[in-house]
């Protein structure tokens, strides 16, 4: 198989991560809903991964790779915390609206 | 033959994302992500990294995607409970993310980047090569990862259960 790189230039990955980053903030910025927010918030890790491991083929180093690896690890970690605390909330005002999560307002 | 499969994996990662965001059913927005997932896991294919292509599916497709349609089925939500942002909200958030769309794009599109590395066959994503510099140069953050895991399951277990003192 051949470099990628010798018909993609990786302004194209640039592009793509960038798109699907933005369509990551869209989402957090436009529904009310914990869980799809929480999901959107993954697609933007996903494109960071992406762009990460792309930059790491082009300039053929590993540390790209490991550090996706850890990304990896961390969001594994940090959804099993966070759907947690979203059962939680769940548990304690029934709904996973964010604008009914007002009650530290002083 | 390699870009043409390279521009519909894009096209369709970008699609099912976009999928994601406006499904009205939070069941449907897990099942697109998915499929983003593994459009995802093509674009490893294509740059040679087997090893993240494999864990990436294991890890997202295997096991946060499981967690994220437990906990949806397991709150019973469905397109009827589904809060609603005002429309002014949503044509605010898409202007903010498409600014930051098009700022990230015009940005990225100028900048100088060096040429790609000379091997033409590059091997560094394969779990042999990837695993050597792993265990020798990242053995810390390697072993630190597993502490992180334990306290993250603790953590997790404590949160969701139920407390005795409320109920």
């Amino acid at each position: 198989m051949n470099n990628i790189f010798s018909t993609v230039p990786i302004q194209h990955y640039i592009i793509l991560s960038a798109v699907l980053f933005s369509i990551g903030v869209i989402g957090v910025l436009t529904r009310r809903n914990a869980i799809i927010i929480f999901m959107s918030v993954e697609i933007m890790l996903n494109s960071v991964n992406l762009l990460l491991a792309a930059f790491s083929t082009y300039h053929n180093d590993a540390a790209g790779q490991i550090f996706v690896f850890f990304i990896m690890a961390v969001a594994a970690a940090e959804v099993a915390v966070g759907l947690a605390i979203i059962v939680m909330i769940y548990r304690n005002i029934n709904t996973v609206d964010i604008n009914d999560l007002n009650r530290l307002k002083g | 033959m390699l870009s043409s499969l390279f521009y519909f994996l894009a096209f369709v990662s970008i699609f099912f994302a976009f999928m994601v965001v406006v499904s009205k059913n939070p069941v449907h927005s897990v099942l697109y992500l998915i499929l983003t997932f593994f459009t995802v896991a093509g674009h490893y294919l294509l740059l040679n990294a087997q090893f993240l292509a494999l864990v990436h599916i294991v890890v997202y497709a295997g096991a946060i995607m499981v967690l994220f349609l437990f906990v949806i089925m397991l709150l019973n939500l469905n397109a009827e409970k589904e809060p609603i942002n005002t429309n002014l909200m949503k044509f605010a958030g898409a202007i903010a993310g498409g600014s930051l769309m098009l700022v990230l794009i015009a940005v990225f599109s100028k900048i100088n980047t060096l040429e790609p590395a000379h091997a033409a066959n590059t091997q560094i994503g394969l779990i042999k090569n990837l695993g050597m510099v792993l265990y020798t140069e990242y053995i810390l953050p390697f072993e630190i990862a597993s502490i992180l895991f334990l306290v993250s399951m603790i953590g997790a277990v404590i949160l969701a259960k139920k407390n005795p003192h409320t109920s």
